[in-house]
């Protein structure tokens, strides 16, 4: 029981960053139908972008919202601008090779840049254990925890509650009626990229001390996030929220309990199922087939 | 097709039986490796570009190939039969992938071959005792055809040219026949296709089986091309780079994968002057060429003939055939 706590703990905080990715992802699917393959690897890099700006004497919560505001100008703004919008009305496989070569590039350019070694990441909060139940809980799962639970919280409000996050809905669910309706739509689809480059890099922030920093930490990440998207809903952030914590906790459990050597196909097997069964996912609404 | 078009295809052909004569080692091992991709990446082409159904998991037949291959190279079987052997086990693993394909489509079905394609590395990793797990399987050797060894690089080059040109040429006749039609109708318009009386059900699943089991093909070639193979090769990294070649030559051109496997195999090789950067340096070059002609190469092309179609010919003349794609 104790130790299954102690996964079942683990497992939320993983799954929770898991989520910040994926609700990401599903922001630019369903505002731009872009399938962003470099996804695993925008979570990558405002690591590398901390710890630069940290060698040039930066303390950590400076270095950490010049990361976000990097983040926000990189992977937002000029990520949509220069990759997204010319390749947009050709459809969605040559954006999608765009950001498969995008996110080599980044790889790439992360180890030949920075270091090929994994890197140290100063965490969060220090190193204490609690025990509770006979389990021992790190802070630091906690403190990931809360901090996802604060941003997605943040972000329904953003969307539900203000003008301008329904304004965001209503450019997802329908851009010809919600341009008709005086919403300016390219703004918007332009505020969930920037949004994208928030959510990447506080899950980065998040990530990062667990996993160090890594050139070759998107390839889980971005497998994580399209799973997590896929199992919840591909139109739902409350589907990304639940595949991302359903991913991190059954990954978890899997390992300790199944077997260590298919830790990694247990998701796919959960994927493959949910789309025969559900193609929406989970949470989803179904979408109408273009003949 | 062209006249100019004949004319590029046959200076194309020579250079690519001429050409090896003066390359050496690994400029024959690569060009051989351009052969050997572009069978996959045909086989791809059928399936995305012919028949529209998005998959991601080439590069996991090509590995299915390559292990059967190498397995019953192994047990002692001689080559022509592991080669037919490789490719019905992809045409059948493929058939039964075509299934989700009857139910979800676009990036639904992208989802689940990648999916897929992960599952099979996990196999090939996994199961030691049939696949040597990481290790991988060495020490494959070139075959002996009635008499012709093919050991050596060139002789080699000439057979997988061989297949590529046999392979091309049965694609070829099928796309013209009634099944290439079938296929294209599925891509265009599968309501109306099947509204027209089309077993649209057993097309998909054909487009599936055989693209499938040209990657197969190319896999059978792959590991006597390699001499070893291990299940990295055909992580989803493989399928990823298929799909690139068929993009960016143009899905839907016959003639698309050949050039898209050329630019895929020789320009990291180019840029190999820009020392370590050059997979920054190709990665670029790939994003800025998607900008240039989302279509492929061979789009660019058909627009800059078109342009000097339209501007020589009166403007109302051109456009009944523009959409039938299937022309080079």
């Amino acid at each position: 029981m104790a130790s299954f706590i102690q996964l079942l703990v683990s497992g939320l905080a993983t799954g929770a960053i898991y989520a910040l990715i994926a609700v990401g992802f599903t922001l630019l699917w369903q505002t731009s139908q872009t399938i962003n393959f470099a996804q695993g690897e925008f979570v990558m890099l405002p690591a590398f972008f901390v710890l630069g700006a940290m060698n040039f004497g930066a303390p950590f919560w400076l270095a950490a919202l010049i990361a976000i505001a990097l983040s926000v100008l990189i992977l937002g703004f000029i990520f949509k601008y220069l990759i997204v919008d010319p390749m947009l009305k050709h459809g969605v496989l040559p954006l999608v090779i765009s950001t498969i070569a995008l996110s080599l590039f980044l790889k790439e350019s992360a180890k030949d840049f920075y270091s090929s070694q994994a890197q140290p990441f100063p965490a969060l909060v220090p190193p204490i254990d609690l025990h509770f139940l006979g389990a021992v809980i790190s802070v630091q799962s906690i403190t990931v925890l809360a901090v996802a639970i604060a941003t997605v919280v943040a972000l329904h409000l953003l969307l539900n509650n203000t003008r301008l996050g329904r304004m965001m809905q209503a450019t997802a669910q329908n851009p010809t009626l919600a341009r008709i309706l005086g919403v300016p739509v390219a703004r918007m689809v332009l505020y969930t990229f920037l949004i994208n480059g928030v959510l990447v890099a506080i899950a980065s922030i998040l990530i990062s001390p667990i996993y160090l920093a890594k050139f070759t930490n998107g390839e889980v990440l971005g497998m994580a996030a399209f799973l997590a998207a896929i199992i919840g809903g591909f139109n739902q952030v409350r589907g990304a929220i639940l595949g991302g914590v359903i991913l991190g906790v059954l990954d978890n459990l899997s390992a300790a309990y199944i077997s260590s050597q298919y830790r990694a196909a247990f998701p796919l097997i959960i994927l493959i199922v949910v789309i025969l069964w559900r193609p929406q996912g989970l949470l989803g609404r179904a979408e109408e087939r273009t003949v | 097709m062209s006249r100019i078009g004949a004319i590029a295809l046959a200076a194309a052909v020579v250079a690519a039986l001429v050409l090896p004569h003066f390359l050496k080692g690994y400029g024959i091992y690569l060009i051989s490796m351009w052969a050997v991709l572009s069978i996959a990446a045909l086989g791809l082409n059928l399936t995305l570009g012919y028949a529209g159904q998005v998959s991601l998991a080439q590069g996991a037949f090509v590995g299915i190939g390559a292990y059967t291959v190498s397995l019953l190279l192994q047990a002692g079987w001689p080559f022509p039969i592991a080669f037919v052997a490789a490719a019905i086990v992809c045409f059948a693993v493929g058939w039964g992938l075509g299934y989700p394909a009857l139910r979800v489509q676009h990036h639904y079905l992208a989802f689940v071959t990648l999916a897929f394609n992960t599952l099979i590395f996990l196999v090939l990793r996994n199961e030691e005792w049939l696949t040597h797990g990481i290790y991988g399987i060495s020490g494959i050797m070139r075959p002996v055809l009635l008499g012709w060894s093919t050991a050596k690089p060139l002789a080699f080059y000439y057979f997988c040219f061989g297949m590529m040109t046999l392979v091309a040429a049965g694609l070829w006749w099928m796309i013209r026949s009634p099944w290439g039609r079938a296929f294209v109708a599925l891509r265009e318009n599968p309501i109306r296709a099947l509204s027209l009386g089309l077993d649209t059900r057993r097309y998909t699943l054909m487009a599936f089986a055989i693209g499938s089991s040209l990657g197969g093909i190319a896999g059978a070639l792959y590991a006597p091309l390699v001499q070893f193979i291990e299940p990295n090769s055909f992580a989803l990294a493989m399928s990823f780079n298929l799909l690139l070649m068929v993009i960016v030559g143009g899905s839907g051109y016959f003639f698309g994968p050949f050039l898209g496997a050329l630019i895929a195999v020789l320009l990291p090789e180019w840029l190999r002057v820009t020392e370590g950067y050059y997979l920054i340096v190709y990665a670029a070059a790939i994003m800025a060429m998607m900008v240039v002609c989302p279509t492929g190469l061979f789009g660019l092309v058909e627009r800059a003939a078109r342009a000097l179609r339209t501007k020589r010919a009166p403007p109302a003349a051109a456009p009944a055939l523009q959409t039938d794609r299937t022309r080079p």
